[in-house]
């Protein structure tokens, strides 16, 4: 039983005049993860907290979930669960009453609710810790609790505020595999605001990438990585490498020698590819000099000037090459593809 | 902890501790003071007795109900004009909260005696006031008033209380819920040491109190000056004995309490 | 937004209206009762011109600045102290330091007098060694320890409390640069406390200016303004001239917490 939120002409504007976020329409399907990528200030925790009903949009703009009209619901009406960045858990209650007081505010009795704290406490496998208090936790039991309490109340709409950002790497990247199944199994409308790519990839069906106070494009996330269609969103997600020359017999030509044009238009012309779609390859047809090459573990980045008017960064799982040697690239269909210009 | 302190160690300590001697030698000698059969002839020569104490609690016990009385009455009062305006401020930082608490803690940046008068002249000739004990409750709550709004006021940004309450709004708590179970709770340590502080503060308040006060609503403090200007000195040093006896339990809860509380901002 | 607003004037109204009945209201009052005397508002030029008052302010002035710069010595050198070492019976020496925070003048007045009074140990114990009794606790010397007596505690409080926040990587830093203790002391640990000795330095001046219990009790021969003004009001019955001294008192005071507070940037205020 999934639900579908939709903002129409939602704007937002401060009491001191500042608009934090220009009119939008954003439909988010029932039961898909929405994640909302931008740097910080662009308006994403402006959109969450409309959606949540801790702010409100400015007039005409309207919030539904589904065909009901929240906008004027204040956030404890809505029934929607929230995890705070901070995880905002109650430091009076111990863990199990964290989890239960939204149950606890829905007169929910004793009994049934101690039954439901213990499936939530268990689905998150932390069963253990019920009766601990929420400043011996750590971080990841934290985000824990902090979602088991959210989904205990049984949201229309789970909203999570950058709720892996206070991780440290290494359990990051654990939760985030974590969240992404649970997120799948449950089937609930979320919505989940980030800074970080990785996550938003990984984690969104479809992702948001806001830039002040609009969303800038809004797709699936290999549509994003792929198809971009602003420099913005080119530039913010991933790695990118631009390639400015001219397109002459279907031929991109670049300082240090071609590539194919791939079906960019003739004349000059901007185009983009990222760093796994370039390769070293001894038949290539643009030639540079290795700046430098960093080792990450399973493959080797090296940077090459003279290619391009800018160094190209290319990925490559082979031996790394030494700096100032000369190398030849090619590149991967569909690479190089038209840049936006704007 | 062996490591090799030098000089400078050996200097602090040294000079620290001739401070702690200055404010604690003349609390023990007064306390001692109050228990001399006689202070001429000095307390070995003359004796223990208590004496004096009974002399004292004959003399000024309605002293000191009086001020136990007015000082559990500006908790009360403090705790309900104070709590709200702490959470306010929390809730809602800003222009105006700055110029609340601007005005109020205008009282504590003005002196006792020039508030005393003002308050005479104010309100001294509207009917019995003058002489109900409740004129000088006004006083002492307008000075403890900013100590119960502060401390509670910096616990509640220490704990973060406004995302806490966000969070208690998303899982659908209205706001006298919200108040009961979040805001009340995470703010105690603040209230405990707020509340240590107006108590304390209360029951030593002198500056105000003595423009204040009248034959007939005469308080701890005022009655120890009396006694001092007008009794042997061994019964002014019982009745401070008395005072001290009183006080510096509260004191040293309050100490505790605000390492508490303070730990608390820090911890966070 | 508007539901807030009004949530927020139900909370602050109660104290608010206390405040503007019991607070700001009696203080116009005091400012018009200045000007109720023979000359008028005059009588406000008056006092600032008239010797007996005016040289009562002045030492008042003097005797405050003094108090708060021996206070701010002494707080300072034991609040860092406790504060940036480590041995057994420190938790102890800081109980000791900081009981007397709220002992109110009265019984600070006493003290002295146990101290340095006609029967005080300091008396006895010069007396016993030169035969001549020292004795200084009825003049302004009294209250300058009396004084210094009930400032340390808050002083030392705050100074500690901003000691423990500065970082110890500066003064590693700065002694790795080559500096000794005392430029260490002089660029990194005094630059790093200036604020919290802007803020207890003016809560010291300014309950330094307004105390009264321990004047009261040494003596009431000794004339700083807030015993002026006793006297004015109760002796004197001169009631004019008392709450115009009363309201310059305040003045006074309540700028200086104000001027600390605006360069400070944190909350000040005096307390006693």
């Amino acid at each position: 039983m999934s639900v579908e939120v939709a903002l129409c002409a939602c704007a937002f504007t401060h009491a001191d005049g500042t608009r934090a976020l220009l009119p939008t329409d954003l439909a988010i399907r029932p039961g898909e993860t929405l994640a909302v990528l931008g740097p910080s200030g662009c308006g994403k925790t402006t959109l969450l907290r409309l959606i949540a009903g801790l702010a409100f949009p400015d007039p005409p703009g309207r919030v539904l979930f589904e065909s009901r009209d929240v906008t004027r619901l204040p956030i404890e009406r809505r029934n929607v669960g929230m995890v705070f960045q901070s995880y905002a858990l109650f430091p009076n209650l111990d863990v199990a009453g964290n989890v239960g007081y939204g149950l606890w505010l829905r007169n929910v009795p004793k009994a049934e609710r101690d039954a439901r704290v213990a499936r939530w406490l268990a689905m998150m496998r932390i069963p253990e810790l019920a009766h601990r208090r929420v400043d011996q936790l750590s971080g990841g039991q934290r985000q824990r609790v902090a979602l088991a309490r959210a989904l205990a109340v049984e949201p229309a709409v789970l909203l999570l505020d950058e709720p892996l950002t206070a991780l440290d790497a290494k359990l990051r990247e654990e939760l985030r595999v974590e969240l992404a199944g649970l997120l799948r199994d449950l089937g609930i409308t979320s919505v989940f605001v980030t800074h970080d790519q990785a996550e938003a990839m990984a984690l969104g069906d479809r992702v948001a990438v806001m830039r002040a106070g609009k969303v800038e494009q809004l797709g699936a996330p290999e549509d994003i990585y792929r198809r971009p269609a602003t420099r913005f969103v080119a530039e913010f997600v991933g790695m990118l490498n631009v390639l400015a020359g001219e397109v002459r017999d279907g031929t991109l030509h670049l300082p240090g020698g071609s590539l194919p044009a791939n079906g960019l238009a003739p004349g000059p012309a901007l185009a983009g590819a990222r760093p796994e779609e370039l390769r070293l390859d001894p038949e290539g047809t643009l030639t540079g000099r290795v700046q430098a090459a960093f080792f990450l573990g399973d493959r080797v980045r090296v940077v090459v000037t003279g290619a391009a008017a800018n160094p190209i960064t290319v990925e490559t799982t082979g031996a790394a090459p030494r700096p100032g040697e000369v190398v030849r690239l090619s590149a991967a269909p569909p690479a190089p593809w038209p840049l936006p210009d704007a | 902890m062996t490591r090799h302190r030098g000089a400078g160690f050996a200097a602090g300590l040294a000079f620290t501790a001739l401070v702690a001697a200055f404010l604690i030698i003349p609390v023990i000698l007064s306390m001692l003071a109050g228990l001399t059969a006689n202070y001429q002839r000095g307390i070995i020569a003359s004796g223990v007795t208590l004496l004096w104490v009974d002399r004292v609690l004959e003399l000024y016990a309605h002293t000191i109900g009086l001020s136990v009385g007015i000082a559990l009455a500006a908790l009360v009062c403090t705790l309900v004009l104070g709590v709200p305006v702490a959470y306010a401020l929390a809730r809602h930082p800003g222009r105006f909260a700055r110029l609340a608490e601007e005005a109020l803690v205008m009282p504590v940046a003005i002196p006792g005696i020039a508030t005393g008068l003002a308050l005479i002249l104010a309100w001294g000739a509207v009917g019995e006031f003058r002489t109900h004990w409740s004129f000088i409750l006004v006083g002492h709550v307008l000075f403890t008033l900013p100590f119960m709004v502060r401390s509670t006021l910096a616990v509640m940004l220490a704990v973060n209380l406004p995302t806490l309450e966000e969070a208690a709004r998303s899982l659908g708590a209205g706001f006298l819920a919200r108040f009961r179970t979040v805001v009340l709770p995470n703010a105690a340590p603040g209230i405990l040491a707020g509340s240590l502080m107006v108590v304390t503060l209360s029951l030593g308040e002198f500056n105000m109190t003595l423009m204040l006060h009248t034959p007939f609503t005469m308080t701890l403090p005022v009655g120890l000056a009396d006694s001092y200007a007008s009794m042997r000195l061994e019964i002014g040093s019982a009745y401070t004995l008395v005072f001290l006896v009183l006080l510096i339990p509260l004191l040293v809860a309050l100490q505790w309490a605000s390492d508490r509380a303070f730990g608390l901002a820090v911890r966070r | 937004m508007g539901r807030d607003r009004l949530a927020l004037a139900v909370l602050v109204a109660p104290a608010i209206a206390f405040l503007a009945a019991f607070f700001l209201f009696p203080l116009v009052l005091m400012l018009r009762t200045g000007a109720t005397g023979p000359e008028g508002w005059a009588t406000y030029a008056i006092i600032l011109t008239n010797d007996r008052y005016l040289a009562s302010l002045w030492k008042t002035v003097a005797l405050a600045a003094s108090v708060t710069a021996a206070t701010l010595v002494v707080s300072g050198i034991a609040g860092v102290f406790l504060a940036r070492t480590r041995f057994r019976g420190r938790r102890l020496l800081t109980a000791f330091l900081t009981l007397p925070l709220a002992f109110p003048g009265v019984v600070i007045g006493f003290m002295v007098i146990l101290l340095a009074g006609r029967q005080g140990v300091i008396g006895e114990l010069s007396a016993a060694l030169t035969g001549e009794r020292l004795v200084f606790a009825y003049s302004l010397a009294g209250l300058f320890v009396g004084y210094l007596y009930f400032s340390i505690p808050r002083t030392v409080l705050t100074v500690m409390a901003a000691a423990e926040t500065l970082d110890p990587a500066l003064e590693e830093a700065a002694r790795s640069l080559g500096a000794s203790p005392w430029a260490v002391v002089r660029d990194v640990i005094i630059p790093g406390l200036k604020g919290a000795f802007l803020a207890a330095g003016a809560i010291c001046f300014a309950t330094a200016m307004g105390a009264f219990g321990t004047a009261f009790t040494l003596a009431t021969r000794i004339d700083v303004l807030p015993m002026v003004i006793y006297a004015e009001f109760t002796v004197g019955a001169n009631i004019a001239v008392a709450a115009a001294l009363s309201f310059l008192l305040g003045a006074i005071t309540w700028a200086v917490l104000a001027a600390a507070r605006t360069a400070a940037g944190g909350t000040v205020a005096a307390a006693g």
